[in-house]
């Protein structure tokens, strides 16, 4: 490996990967408390309005709610075999897996827009007309709301992370390989993944046990 | 003098190095970073001091005489919003924690430059939405934001100023992971765990507060800015939300953001006293073990602040146990300095002076703490002026002071200049003085049923107020002293040697100001604070 | 500058109490403030620089026994200061026979109180002494704060929600009321005067206010008015859950949970009728929390804990 990747306070390629994917990890704990208070009021509500949750989530689409779950899921598979890729000097095939990836994340914000579209026009808005007259609800949806937009918030933050390493490693795929800026994106990715992963049966599966 | 250690040549210090605007703005060296922060938060320590001199003038008279019921309603709010979040939380960490921390444990700089530059930019954006908010007329629901004032009734500035802080709050969390990874990543060699500086263990556990602490903030502010700007009913009571919920949200951000103030203080009061003593510390594991306690307990105290909110007795009986838990690490740390001192060789130079006021002071806002730890007690006197002398013992009394400690002790290390002494003690001496007098007041009066936040108030509690304000009077004058003499000394002082203070530490291995990359030479770690009283002339050691 | 206040009445049953836990924290608050004060001093003077003293390193041993000790000793005290004043003091009082209730809502910026048999004052509270009060609040919009320092006393007053304060006066006077939680813009002007007075004065007091209905009575009016009847009663042929002795019962909830109707429940019921669906009823009640305000609520829960009414109509 060349030294062209080091940066000034590091003296070694191997420690500034290991301080990168280390200060990546705390950010991640940062992000995880991020959601975590949006958890932990869903919670406490869910505990006071169980009908109004459970009345709630069967209004949630439950079609776009599962294909964002398998588009995201797929994405996180291919930027973690782009990183294994990049390391087996499979350049030009780490590339294509960052596309794909990249492709996922859109196709995942496009589907969630849609799925906005139907929401509002079956006023699931907490507002004045809302749809779900019980006790509640109105709760639910203001989570869904906050709780998805946040979220699709990390995923556009994830997709100009992605996109950069696209750019830059387009006329320079050993920059993949070298940098641990792959890593980095990588394990952000994965974290936006496992919040949906979380998000997808607080807000799509809960009220649809009982059918 | 340890400085004549040879040096070829000296490369430019990182003040001249480059001395164009751009070369500032966009600088990755930590040591300019810090001097960009602690420039900002001195122009917003400026603004939260012009906004409660307003306050305390309208407070000289028990009629609301001065200014407006709304005006002072806006003027406290914006004393403590901008005090808390502009200066206070990057206070110590963002200034002295940037400079000292990679000198400290000897690394070249912070493990991720360019995001400590970007920490710098998400300040200056959250700076710009407070500013906006003054434009826009200022906001009126005093810091803590409580529901539902703050999302349905409130007509000013809210999502602005909520703004400001969501975003200085990213600051905080990329510095915390920053300072965090380059403790883990950076140390020199011979630079162990249990070696490093009180100051580098108090960045250390501020910053596993700020990462963990801060983001619920954001989140809870977020929730504030969608209830308003949509109409969600998260917090709204009449439909079916629970204004309790954001308390409970706010203060377990809020009550650790109280130990990010405090913990870079203690870590300062460690460095200084040690160095003014010719001592090493006492009992140095156990400040490291008090420092992580007080973190981590900190972190399940918060509903100490809800005691009269409604909450069950039973909450309020554990939250109490737990509150005054965690009053003995931060007891043992003032009992240690103490012991610091016996057997030391004392000198009593401005940064020493500062750190006297900051342990007398911390020790009036922790035992006053244990007051309001006893719930029969807090439930008379919480919203009273007693909490208000409280927490300003800790965060002012504290934090402030071991902030102008720090900034007379390392000053000759950051500029290269010496500042003038004998002012300096004076403005030393005023500030404790001052101090006192403005807050001990607070004390009585609140005891005595004066609630806080109030525009007008009963004449009974007239003295008292009076008393209050020729105190910030006087603490004025403390605060705008060094402002001048140290900028004479920036610009005309003489020249600092690389260790002015003969104190130990990797910082004061390398010149003073330090250059681009820190050390010229690998520095020599030793064990901390390995202070000899012997060596200072006049001393005579016993053995 | 008239007059300056250096002392507090203690007005109410636990005021001597605070007062004592006070003073007792503050001794040992001092007791440790003035060792550490003397022992700085000491140390300063003792080794200041140049003075003529040992400079001797202590034996680490020694040091490390010091460090247990004080950590050991610290930790029992917090301990026992704690089982002291919390253990035996954090929970409010038992009712009282005799118990007088009394209704106050909050709004900006004034306090509405109002006594059981109709008298109503805004911010003023007159009391009798020696007899205990149970307070039942509410706001009509933020969060204020009901604030007595000479009773030691305070309580968060919240939206929708009810809470109490008990507690028995103990001295004849005049006493601040505050409002202690930031409620906006004319937050300091929302303040008050608790009178207490003689149990005979506070008779006569009553005899002389204006004879505006009795909360229950008022509850009464607003009962037919809303025409709650209609489904309530036990005539009627609505299918709606009646009402004789619903308070103080348990309910069954259309999600198995059970609930005690007490005050708060009965309040959420009217305002937010299908928060709790009663087993077995359909959610066809409207909420009436846009018809009824926090006062009008308040005297229909006080109506519907006298009932069922000797010969009354439900």
């Amino acid at each position: 490996m060349s030294t062209a990747f080091l940066h000034p306070p590091f003296d070694t390629l191997e420690r500034q990967h290991q301080a990168v994917s280390f200060g990546v990890w705390l950010f991640l704990v940062s992000e995880v408390l991020l959601f975590s208070g949006l958890f932990a009021g869903y919670g406490v509500y869910r505990e006071l309005f169980p009908a109004g949750f459970l009345a709630a989530g069967r209004h949630t689409d439950i079609v776009f709610g599962t294909a964002n779950t398998a588009i995201l899921m797929s994405s996180s598979f291919t930027i973690a075999v782009a990183g294994r890729a990049a390391r087996a000097d499979l350049g030009r095939m780490a590339w294509w897996l960052l596309v794909v990836t990249f492709g996922l994340g859109v196709l995942f914000l496009v589907l969630k827009g849609f799925e906005y579209r139907e929401d509002i026009a079956n006023h699931l808005l907490p507002a004045p007309a809302f749809a779900v007259p019980v006790p509640g609800a109105q709760i639910f949806f203001s989570y869904y709301w906050i709780m998805t937009s946040v979220h699709a918030v990390h995923v556009t933050c994830g997709l100009i992370a992605v996109g950069r390493l696209i750019v830059i490693s387009r006329n320079n795929l050993a920059w993949l390989s070298g940098s641990a800026s792959e890593d980095a994106t990588a394990l952000y990715w994965h974290l936006v993944d496992v919040i949906w992963i979380v998000l997808y049966p607080l807000l799509y599966l809960v009220g649809r046990a009982h059918g | 003098m340890s400085d004549t250690t040879f040096v070829p040549a000296p490369p430019l210090d990182y003040l001249h190095d480059g001395a164009t605007l751009k070369s500032w703005l966009l600088t990755t060296d930590h040591k300019r970073i810090a001097i960009l922060f602690g420039l900002s938060i001195t122009f917003f320590f400026f603004i939260g001091a012009v906004a409660i001199s307003i306050v305390r003038l309208e407070l000289l008279t028990p009629a609301g005489d001065l200014v407006s019921d709304d005006t002072y309603n806006k003027m406290f709010t914006i004393h403590g919003i901008v005090m808390v979040w502009f200066f206070l939380i990057p206070s110590i960490p963002a200034t002295f924690g940037n400079f000292l921390l990679p000198l400290m444990i000897g690394a070249k700089d912070l493990a991720f430059p360019r995001i400590n530059l970007l920490s710098w930019y998400l300040y200056i954006g959250g700076a710009a939405f407070t500013v906006l908010t003054l434009i826009l007329g200022g906001v009126d629901t005093g810091w803590t934001f409580y529901t539902p004032y703050s999302t349905m009734f409130s007509n000013s500035s809210v999502l602005t100023a909520a703004m400001g802080i969501f975003v200085v709050g990213f600051s905080s969390v990329l510095t915390g992971v920053n300072f965090i990874a380059t403790t883990h990543m950076l140390r020199a060699p011979g630079m162990t765990w249990f070696r490093m500086p009180l100051f580098v263990w108090a960045m250390y556990a501020t910053s596993l507060v700020m990462v963990l602490a801060t983001p619920v903030l954001a989140m809870t502010l977020l929730l504030i800015m969608a209830e308003r700007w949509f109409d969600l009913p998260i917090f709204d009571a009449s439909r079916g939300g629970d204004p309790l919920l954001f308390q409970h949200l706010f203060w377990f951000y809020s009550h650790p953001a109280v130990y990010i103030m405090v913990l870079p203080a203690m870590g300062v009061a460690s460095e200084i006293l040690t160095c003014f003593a010719r001592r090493r510390l006492f009992g140095y594991s156990f400040m490291v073990y008090a420092l992580v306690a007080i973190a981590v307990i900190g972190f399940f105290v918060w509903g100490h602040h809800m005691f009269v909110s409604g909450q069950s007795a039973y909450a309020n009986v554990v939250f109490s146990f737990l509150s005054f838990m965690v009053a003995v690490p931060s007891a043992i740390k003032v009992f240690n300095w103490t012991a610091t001192l016996y057997r030391g060789s004392i000198s009593f130079d401005a940064p020493m002076l500062y750190i006297f006021g900051f342990m007398g002071l911390f020790t009036i806002g922790g035992l006053t703490g244990l007051f309001l730890a006893t719930v029969p007690i807090d439930i008379h006197v919480t919203d009273t002026y007693f909490v208000v002398a409280h927490f300003h013992y800790i965060m002012v009394g504290g934090s402030v002071s071991a902030f102008f400690g720090a900034l007379h002790f390392w000053w000759p290390k950051i500029t290269g200049k010496l500042y003038p002494e004998r002012l300096a003690r004076f403005a030393a001496i005023t500030m404790f003085v001052g101090f006192n007098l403005t807050f001990f007041p607070q004390f009585v009066m609140g005891y005595l049923g004066m609630p806080r936040r109030y525009h007008v108030y009963p004449p009974e509690f007239q003295v008292y107020h009076v008393l209050s304000t020729c105190g910030a009077a006087v603490l004025g004058v403390a605060y705008i002293l060094p402002l001048f003499y140290l900028i004479w000394s920036f610009r005309n002082g003489a020249r600092a040697s690389s260790n002015p203070w003969n104190a130990k530490g990797l910082e004061w291995q390398t010149p003073s100001p330090p250059p681009h990359e820190n050390f010229l030479t690998p520095p020599i770690v030793e064990q901390p604070y390995d202070y000899q009283p012997a060596d200072i002339a006049g001393g005579r050691d016993a053995r | 500058m008239s007059g300056f206040r250096y002392s507090l009445p203690e007005a109410s049953h636990n005021a001597g109490q605070v007062d004592f836990a006070f003073a007792a924290v503050l001794s040992i608050a001092l007791a440790i403030f003035i060792t550490l004060l003397v022992l700085i001093i000491v140390f300063a003077v003792r080794y200041r620089r140049g003075a003529p003293a040992s400079h001797a390193p202590l034996p680490k041993l020694l040091s490390r026994e010091i460090e247990i000790g004080w950590t050991v000793a610290t930790t029992f005290l917090a301990i026992f200061t704690f089982w002291w004043f919390v253990g035996g003091m954090g929970l409010p009082p038992r009712d009282a026979p005799n118990q007088l209730e009394i209704h106050v809502v909050a709004k900006q910026w004034m306090w509405k109180t109002q006594h059981p048999e109709g008298a109503r004052e805004i911010d003023a509270l007159h009391i009798p002494v020696n007899r205990q009060i149970r307070l039942v609040m509410t706001s009509q919009d933020v969060i204020h704060s009901f604030y007595v320092p000479a009773f030691r006393l305070k309580q968060d007053v919240l939206p929708v929600r009810s809470t109490e304060l008990v507690f028995t006066p103990t001295e004849l006077g005049t006493f601040h009321l505050f409002c202690a939680e930031y409620c906006g813009t004319q937050h300091s002007r929302m303040t008050g005067e608790i009178t207490v007075m003689t149990a005979a004065g506070y008779r006569a007091w009553l005899h002389k206010q204006p004879h505006g209905d009795s909360l229950v009575r008022e509850g009464e009016n607003l009962f037919d008015k809303f025409g709650c009847g209609a489904c309530h009663s036990t005539q009627s042929q609505v299918h709606a859950p009646k009402l004789d002795r619903v308070f103080g019962s348990v309910v069954v909830l259309q999600d198995g949970r059970q609930v005690r109707a007490d005050e708060a429940y009965l309040k959420k019921s009217i305002l937010d009728p299908r928060a709790d669906i009663v087993a077995g009823y359909a959610p066809i009640m409207p909420a009436y929390g846009q018809y009824a305000d926090a006062g009008d609520v308040e005297a229909i829960v006080a109506y519907l804990k006298t009932l069922p009414k000797q010969g009354g109509k439900p």
